[in-house]
């Protein structure tokens, strides 16, 4: 079986920060990590590896930095790496970002043989529009299957698969068939620690790196800002509010606060006591 | 996987991409795609109505609504409703292929439709079925798609700007569709508000047939197992939202914000760090990568508030914020601050509002 595994590497969120003054994002210094989101596609990829034999390749599109998040998924158990990075691909929106993934995805399929399941996460931490997935599924005219929580049985004989996708207000059971592209939700799988044994071997490997040319794309037009249907105009701050909060004064007995709280919150909203008495009693 | 905005190369590029092509200026309209799940209507599916029909009186042009599902499956209903939320017109596909949500017949429907009638303007709702739908539908139509805007507006140019937020709420970006239609958009369930309901209010069906067989979808829904209603979370939609963040220090803490919200009849949730630490389900989770609440009351205990948390819950109405760090981000948008600890508070708070708002909550509770 093999299996093809859409990473991205993006800055941990949390160690954004906004320059007070010029209002732009201060890059430097941010660490980068694998897209949390994404791990859980890793794991599950990994998972039907260790059962059904086969190999997991794992793909990413960015910088030649980005090599270091290909390293860490091979600790992790992957079995090889692909880096596409051209500076062709710079400015690139979701649209172009799937075209480029999927025309590198072809190029591992004639490499190493075609995949019986793509994954990707449920979205990116930075993006977040969780758009690339479903792309990619379409440009490779993949059975596409988001935000699986759970994937049941793969039949590698009748090429099908079972799985359990998250619905508004319950779920799905799923019948499908390979090839399809699947984006595993948050929590479908508790990732491993890596063997030491794939530590060293992540750490010697080699990734392979690909540019545009090399994963076969001839269309630059459908690369980068120039294949990018959006335009993004404007970047800025969110407004603050204009008054900060109102401080309630901590008294030494927690009541006492929590009714001076509740007096407070009474005062500037009359109508809340009627709507609370309302909610509480269930109507 | 990249969204990431392109601020110094835009510009020009915004320049360049000006004329729109001919063939794209038979594109007008707005329209929304509405959520029909087992005879449900998505709540969102309005609220973008109420934005399609301010985005369309500025165009001059009509509000369309899109119906699918399978016969006699409160497609009728969702019509008549799509009108009193706002829409002129309602295509109305009736197929009973179409009776699950599967992204492969739903987007050969969504995008014969657009192709026939031509919207200049695309909105879904970012729920799974949206997100799903929508990165299809743009891919096969080789346009362009914004996810998760928290504003829609017309330019000069009547161009739509879709602002949404970027690296992890902490900006903002606003992004056009320049050169292709229609131009796509989704909106995360309570960004925007719920317009008022017109009754009587209607409109043109357009009824679409679609030739589409059963044979040629290869995913089947086997069956739908539905949430247990005592472990569903109304939070999105929820009046009084109380949450609780690291400040509680441990996840079984968590239960003196799950007793506040009982007795306030309201919902609870939490940041991300608390799902991320496992002290709650991911579907508790409120802020940009979670839920967006619009309550009444939200009372946020020993949360901090970083910008990823704040972006989901500033559409409340007052914000109790109780928290030790007197200099917490949490304050910038909170209403009321009290400046305690939240493990001894909240007992006191929970104890407070039961003798002042529900006199028999406690029989309530006991039996």
């Amino acid at each position: 079986m093999h299996i093809v595994v859409c990473i991205k590497q993006v800055p941990d969120s949390a160690q954004i920060r906004v320059h007070p003054v010029t209002n732009t994002i201060m890059r430097q210094g941010v660490p980068t990590i694998i897209n949390p989101y994404d791990l859980f596609a890793l794991e599950t990829a990994l998972r039907l590896r260790d059962e059904l034999g086969g190999a997991v390749t794992v793909l990413t599109m960015g910088p030649p930095s980005a090599e270091d998040s290909l390293r860490k998924a091979m600790t992790y158990g992957a079995d090889r790496a692909v880096l596409l990075t051209d500076r062709f691909f710079a400015g690139s929106d979701t649209l172009a970002t799937s075209f480029a993934l999927a025309q590198a995805i072809r190029k591992i399929g004639e490499t190493w043989g075609a995949p019986d399941v793509v994954f990707a996460g449920k979205q990116t931490i930075d993006g977040d529009t969780a758009q690339v997935g479903p792309g990619i599924a379409r440009r490779l005219e993949l059975n596409q299957l988001t935000y699986i929580a759970k994937i049941a049985k793969v039949d590698l004989v009748a090429r099908t698969i079972e799985l359990e996708r998250r619905a508004e207000g319950g779920t799905q059971v799923l019948s499908s068939a390979l090839p399809c592209l699947v984006t595993m939700l948050e929590g479908s799988a508790e990732i491993r620690r890596g063997a030491f044994a794939d530590a060293l071997r992540a750490a010697r490997a080699e990734v392979t790196v690909w540019s545009a040319a090399d994963a076969g794309i001839a269309d630059l037009l459908k690369c980068g800002l120039r294949g990018s249907p959006t335009v993004v105009k404007r970047v800025f701050a969110p407004a603050p509010r204009a008054e900060k909060a109102k401080p309630i004064e901590v008294k030494p007995k927690a009541r006492e606060t929590a009714d001076a709280l509740i007096d407070a919150l009474f005062e500037a909203k009359p109508a809340m006591s009627a709507e609370l008495e309302q909610l509480a009693a269930g109507l | 996987m990249t969204d990431a905005p392109k601020p110094a190369a835009a510009p020009s590029r915004a320049a360049m991409k000006k004329e729109l092509p001919e063939h794209f200026k038979a594109y007008k309209h707005v329209w929304v795609m509405v959520e029909l799940e087992r005879g449900h209507v998505h709540p969102v599916s309005w609220e973008l109505m109420g934005e399609a029909r301010k985005l369309a009186d500025k165009l001059g042009v009509e509000v369309g609504a899109v119906v699918a599902g399978a016969p006699n499956a409160g497609t009728r209903e969702a019509a008549a409703e799509s009108f009193a939320y706002g829409a002129d017109v309602v295509y109305l596909v009736e197929n009973p292929i179409l009776a699950e949500y599967r992204n492969e017949s739903y987007t050969r429907t969504l995008t014969e439709l657009v192709n026939a009638y031509k919207p200049e303007i695309l909105l879904l709702g970012a729920t799974n079925l949206g997100r799903d739908l929508a990165g299809s539908v743009a891919t096969t139509l080789l346009t362009g798609l914004t996810a998760d805007c928290t504003e829609l507006a017309v330019d000069a140019d009547k161009s739509l700007a879709a602002t949404r937020p970027t690296f992890g709420g902490s900006l903002l970006c606003t992004i056009y569709t320049l050169n292709f239609r229609p131009q796509m958009a989704t909106v995360r369930p309570r960004v925007m508000a719920m317009p008022a309901r017109q009754e009587g209010r209607i409109g043109r069906v357009v009824e679409h047939a679609i030739a589409l067989e059963e044979d040629s979808i290869v995913t089947k829904v086997l069956k739908f197992l539905p949430d247990r209603s005592s472990q569903k979370s109304n939070l999105a939609y929820a009046d009084v939202v109380v949450a609780g963040g690291l400040g509680l220090q441990s996840g079984e803490n968590l239960q003196l914000v799950r007793a506040l919200a009982a007795v306030l009849g309201g919902e609870w949730g939490c940041s991300r760090p608390c799902v991320q630490k496992g002290w709650a389900p991911a579907d508790r989770q409120i802020g940009q990568t979670g839920k967006t609440i619009r309550p009444k009351l939200y009372i946020a205990a020993g949360i901090s508030g970083a910008i990823q948390h704040r972006v989901g819950v500033e559409g409340a109405d007052m914000i109790v914020a109780i928290n030790t760090d007197k200099n917490a981000p949490i304050l910038d948008i909170a209403h009321f601050a009290v400046a305690t600890d939240a493990i001894r508070f909240l007992p006191a708070l929970t104890e407070a509002f039961r003798a002042r708002i529900s006199p028999h909550a406690k029989d309530r509770l006991a039996g």
